[in-house]
């Protein structure tokens, strides 16, 4: 069974349709890309897994539940961690307080302060940084401390939108790399990205959204040799 | 010597002001709406407060402690009857709602305890102090009301900056949906926070009324709205503005009132709100939200 099934989901803003009967799942383990152009619906699909948006049809699977049923303050402690387009950091805490509050719903204080350890390791300018407040970090620092607050929660399947938004090219290489490596430490990573080279390049499989519907999907290391999908987002 | 004396009356008020703004701020930062409601609040806890004490004979102490637990009740119910059906309306609906339960409480009162004014039995029992030979007299209200403000001051923002709740509170208050993504309960925090205001306006209203002691059904409008221009003084959202912000009104009213008229007290307090919100509207500590890419 899927980690994660995504069944015939609509959602509506208004009367305006954005996903239409969408439906793909993502396997313990893997890296799913998601590539689509802007509009397109990606960040609509993630914010409907972890609640923030309702579906109108469909059914969203984690595990054997539906997530639609549950309120989305609680999907968090269930293992699906969201890191948000636009990283979304609390700029008015300190970085040390932003990682605190991707732990929220947990209680042993142990194991926090294990996971704490284990995100400087692998950021350790957050840590440098620890007493800072976010909001006066920079874009690429701002990407890693949303990371790294997702990664407090200690999650089975994290999803991540646009990581390489506005970042540098030498800064997109390094949030790539991350998410290689959050990936190999067990995670399960579903990755909305409008960079479709770098997303497909690091992904499994892969699946391909435009106005609101899955066009193609499949193997990624196949999608990159697609000609359509080299013409419409590879830029060749 | 009659300067300093106007100076300790203003910070006096001002800290009753600061204490009333503390509820506004932190129910504007975390569920972004006014709550017009809350000057009713301290009114209703006056109320509670003098029947307790004046018809059946209780203790202060007690008498505060038992408005502080209803005012915090009664917050709560609001929130939860009038407020949370409406999260996704607008906020002029949420307006035109805390306008309505402000009415309903002032009614409420009026049907129960009568038009006429109630003289409120001060909770302080203690001596004034006097100075300076005898010159300057500080009335035991203002010994208490000072401390009181500065240990509330202290108290919440420890509580906000090193508890989780109050780090959850910090969060909802910039950034909704990214406090659901950690798993904050949002409507939780919500209620919370209008059980925090609300005890600060039961607080308030044992200061305010052992100070300035009649008691009628809109004795809390006045006092509620000038709260309201102090937070917007201080910056709206932002706790230490609305601990500046009262203060700081606190002493203009008071000594507007000795130097300049006292007719005008009042007016020179929103002839102040209007300069500040044209000079500076997100107020002194207000934020200027900025984002980076």
């Amino acid at each position: 069974m899927a980690m994660l099934e995504i069944k015939n989901l609509q959602v509506y803003y208004g009367v305006i349709q954005a996903i239409k009967d969408v439906s793909f799942e993502v396997n313990e383990g893997e890296v799913i890309a998601l590539i689509g152009a802007n509009g397109a619906g990606k960040t609509t699909i993630l914010q409907t897994i972890t609640g923030l948006i309702t579906a109108k049809n469909g059914a969203v699977m984690y595990e054997g539940t539906d997530l639609q049923k549950i309120p989305a303050h609680k999907i968090v402690s269930l293992g699906i961690a969201h890191v948000p387009e636009g990283r979304r950091v609390f700029s008015q805490l300190t970085v040390y307080d932003n990682l605190l509050m991707g732990a929220y719903t947990r209680k042993d204080q142990t194991e926090i302060a294990a996971s704490l350890e284990n995100i400087y390791k692998r950021f350790p300018r957050l840590q440098e940084r620890k007493g800072q407040l976010a909001g006066t970090l920079s874009g690429g620092e701002q990407q890693m401390l949303a990371m790294g607050r997702a990664l407090m929660s200690h999650p089975k399947i994290i999803l991540m939108d646009e990581p390489s938004m506005g970042l540098s090219p030498i800064l997109v290489e390094e949030i790539f790399n991350i998410i290689k490596s959050i990936s190999k430490s067990g995670t399960t990573v579903l990755l909305v990205e409008q960079n479709a080279k770098k997303a497909l390049a690091i992904a499994d499989r892969a699946y391909v959204l435009e106005t609101g519907k899955i066009v193609l999907d499949g193997d990624a290391k196949k999608l990159m040799n697609d000609e359509s999908v080299k013409k419409a987002y590879l830029g060749e | 010597m009659s300067f300093i004396s106007y100076l300790i009356k203003g910070i006096s008020l001002g800290s009753v002001y600061s204490i009333i703004a503390l509820g506004y701020t932190m129910v504007y930062g975390i569920a972004k709406m006014l709550n017009f409601a809350h000057g009713d609040v301290i009114m209703i806890g006056g109320y509670v407060i003098f029947t307790m004490m004046s018809t059946m004979g209780i203790n202060p102490l007690i008498a505060v402690l038992a408005s502080i637990i209803f005012c915090t009740i009664l917050g709560m119910t609001i929130e939860r009857i009038a407020y949370k059906p409406l999260r996704k309306a607008s906020s002029l609906a949420v307006l035109i709602t805390a306008i309505g339960v402000s009415y309903l409480l002032q009614n409420i009162a009026l049907l129960i305890f009568g038009a006429d004014t109630k003289s409120f039995t001060s909770v302080v029992t203690l001596p004034a102090l006097k100075l300076a030979g005898g010159r300057l007299t500080i009335s035991s209200e203002t010994l208490i009301t000072i401390p009181a403000c500065i240990m509330i001051m202290i108290a919440l923002t420890i509580f906000i900056k090193k508890s989780k709740t109050g780090r959850g509170m910090l969060a909802v208050s910039e950034d909704k949906d990214a406090a659901v993504l950690m798993g904050v309960n949002v409507n939780k925090t919500i209620a919370i926070t209008f059980a925090i205001g609300s005890a600060l306006a039961a607080v308030a209203s044992a200061l305010m009324f052992s100070a300035y002691p009649s008691l009628t059904s809109t004795s809390g409008s006045m006092p509620g709205i000038k709260a309201f221009v102090a937070a917007v003084f201080g910056g709206i959202g932002s706790i230490p503005g609305a601990m500046i912000g009262g203060i700081l009104l606190g002493v203009i009213e008071i000594l507007g009132r000795a130097y300049i008229s006292s007719q005008l007290a009042d007016a020179i307090v929103f002839i102040i709100l209007i300069i500040v919100l044209i000079v500076k509207p997100t107020g002194i500590l207000g934020k200027k939200l900025k984002e980076k890419v």
